[in-house]
């Protein structure tokens, strides 16, 4: 079942053309990687569904999401789709969580905005999500800061923050790149499992083919702006058949060794 | 004193960071590491693990509590806030947006590492070129650049210097994934064309294993293993080191999760009695929590030698 649907998606910032046509679509309770190196357009893609693009950028195309096109709604009403249906988590937690407000702050506002939650109910929510997210200490962590945490902690909140409001899509936007490797194997396996059990549909943007091959089911791969080859992950990991892709697999430093 | 073999000999280094009202914290607790000319050694661990305070220290940028670093045979005394007489060591810094002025040309701060060497027959340009760029970039200021090629500005300008010892400090974690190998390899090949060591410090094993000769695996302030490149991949020997490699997503389209490492990395303010990993290992034993293991080439007493 899809959940949704991009179709010839085309952004263009300032006369240069980003994405050239881009087609994709997220099925509820599976992974979509989303590859290709800086530049190609993974994040734009991610950005224009939640209308995040630029100033100044030109969208066309459709972003389809229970009848409704993204790209058309108002503003008022894609601001209930922000957050709420679909949520997005950023690469940096760093920079993405708010260093001035605790994180029970953050993770109840737009709770309280999207579900229309009283203050205590919200709060109730919010320890069990950090729980979910295994957050040692929930209550505790409740009232603390995010630089009381470490980065693979805080990128568990960004992820508690983003499921919230039980969004139908999450958009991860390269959420492991800025975490170690050790710490990478538990927000992937958290990831897969949230997917799982929740029936998100998740689009993956990164860089990372390992990353890619561990949690993605389909794996598309994006250069300049197309998406130049898309299919189930075991297909284009082994047996790519676009030149890119094969290239893109043969400069990985294994290969190399082999 | 004969002759020393080995460029730069660290031995037994503790490096505390004190703070008032707060135990000192040990960031580095007896470390000891050689890097010999020519040779590449790669330093890995997980973040907050003590690599960065390490390479800090054999700068002489941090303080030296106990323990000692030798650069040639003479020990590293901390920096000075004008004259350096130890312009044989150079450091790669993790940012190049930070760590360039911005408010210069490149082509003035190449000239201020050839200065410091005496050398008047390279100019910048030259040293633009070694590192890949067009020679008419000198004349250019930091923000026209993009962060892969800030990055290779910022190794001719430690090359300028004509180091015997290059440090780089996470030099590729801030720049893109297409141009994270090309930078790494750039250093590598650079260091070793000119006889230099160099000290490559990375959480990114992959990364690492390409360019590095040897690699020493740092946990909460100390080294745990070190040996060959090739032998550490294939064969890991201590359980942190194994661990860290199967952490290590695989991209072989099976779909199979990486191996999460249970538990978190110590405070290292108030690190465990015994073997520092033994809260964490799958292999623990009664004389883990005991005793600490303080021998080479694997801290481990599952390898104690005898």
């Amino acid at each position: 079942m899809t959940t949704l649907e991009i179709a010839a998606l085309k952004v263009s910032i300032g006369g240069k053309e980003i994405l050239r046509g881009v087609d994709l679509a997220l099925e509820a309770g599976r992974v979509h990687g989303l590859a290709g190196e800086s530049g190609s357009g993974k994040t734009m893609t991610g950005l224009a569904v939640l209308g995040l693009l630029p100033h100044g950028a030109r969208v066309s195309g459709a972003v389809r999401l229970g009848g409704r096109d993204l790209l058309a709604l108002p503003l008022k009403e894609l601001n209930r789709v922000r957050g709420g249906e679909v949520a997005m988590v950023f690469q940096d937690p760093a920079t993405s969580l708010h260093p001035m407000l605790t994180v029970g702050r953050q993770l109840t506002e737009h709770m309280r905005h999207h579900l229309g939650l009283g203050k205590a109910e919200a709060r109730a929510r919010a320890v069990e999500l950090l729980g979910k997210v295994r957050i040692p200490g929930p209550a505790e962590a409740y009232g603390r800061y995010p630089h009381q945490f470490s980065g693979g902690m805080r990128q568990r909140i960004a992820i508690a923050i983003a499921l919230a409001c039980s969004p139908k899509v999450l958009i991860a936007d390269e959420p492991t790149t800025a975490l170690d490797v050790t710490v990478q194997a538990g927000v992937l396996r958290l990831l897969r499992g949230l997917c799982d059990e929740l029936g998100l549909a998740v689009l993956l943007v990164t860089h990372d083919l390992g990353v890619m091959s561990a949690v993605a089911d389909e794996v598309s791969v994006m250069r300049d702006g197309l998406v130049v080859e898309s299919g189930p992950r075991g297909r284009v990991l082994r047996e790519p058949e676009h030149p890119y892709t094969r290239s893109l697999l043969e400069s990985l430093p294994d290969a190399e060794a082999r | 004193m004969t002759l020393p073999t080995t460029l730069l000999a660290i031995d037994d280094l503790v490096v505390e960071h004190r703070s008032p009202g707060r135990p000192a914290v040990r960031g580095v607790a007896g470390a000891s590491l050689s890097v010999s000319p020519g040779e590449v050694v790669g330093l890995v661990g997980e973040s907050g693990c003590g690599k960065s305070t390490l390479a800090r220290a054999v700068c002489g940028l941090n303080p030296i509590t106990a323990g000692s670093i030798a650069f040639d045979g003479q020990p590293v005394t901390p920096l000075g806030l004008r004259r350096r007489k130890l312009t044989g060591i150079q450091m790669v810094f993790q940012d190049p947006y930070a760590s360039l002025n911005p408010r210069r040309r490149v082509g003035d701060q190449i000239a201020d590492g050839l200065r410091t060497s005496g050398d008047t027959a390279t100019s910048p340009a030259d040293l633009l070129e070694r590192v890949g760029l067009p020679r008419d970039f000198a004349g250019r200021h930091p923000h026209e650049f993009s962060g892969g090629q800030r990055q290779r500005i910022a190794i001719a300008r430690a090359l300028a210097a004509r180091p015997r010892l290059l440090i780089g400090d996470e030099p590729i974690s801030a720049l893109d994934a297409s141009a994270q190998s090309q930078v790494a390899r750039l250093m590598r090949d650079l260091a070793v064309d000119s006889g230099a060591g160099l000290l490559f410090i990375s959480h990114d094993l992959s990364v690492v294993r390409l360019i590095a000769d040897r690699i020493a695996v740092m946990y909460l302030g100390r080294i745990v293993e070190v040996g060959d490149t090739a032998e550490v991949w294939a064969s890991p020997r201590h359980p942190y080191t194994q661990a860290l490699l199967r952490a290590v997503p695989r991209p072989d389209g099976m779909g199979t999760l990486p191996e999460e490492l249970p538990g978190d990395v110590p405070d290292p303010a108030d690190p465990p009695g015994g073997c520092r990993f033994s809260p964490r290992c799958p292999f623990v034993m009664d004389v883990c929590r005991e005793k600490e293991p303080e021998f080479g080439p694997v801290a481990c007493w599952l390898h104690e030698p005898r």
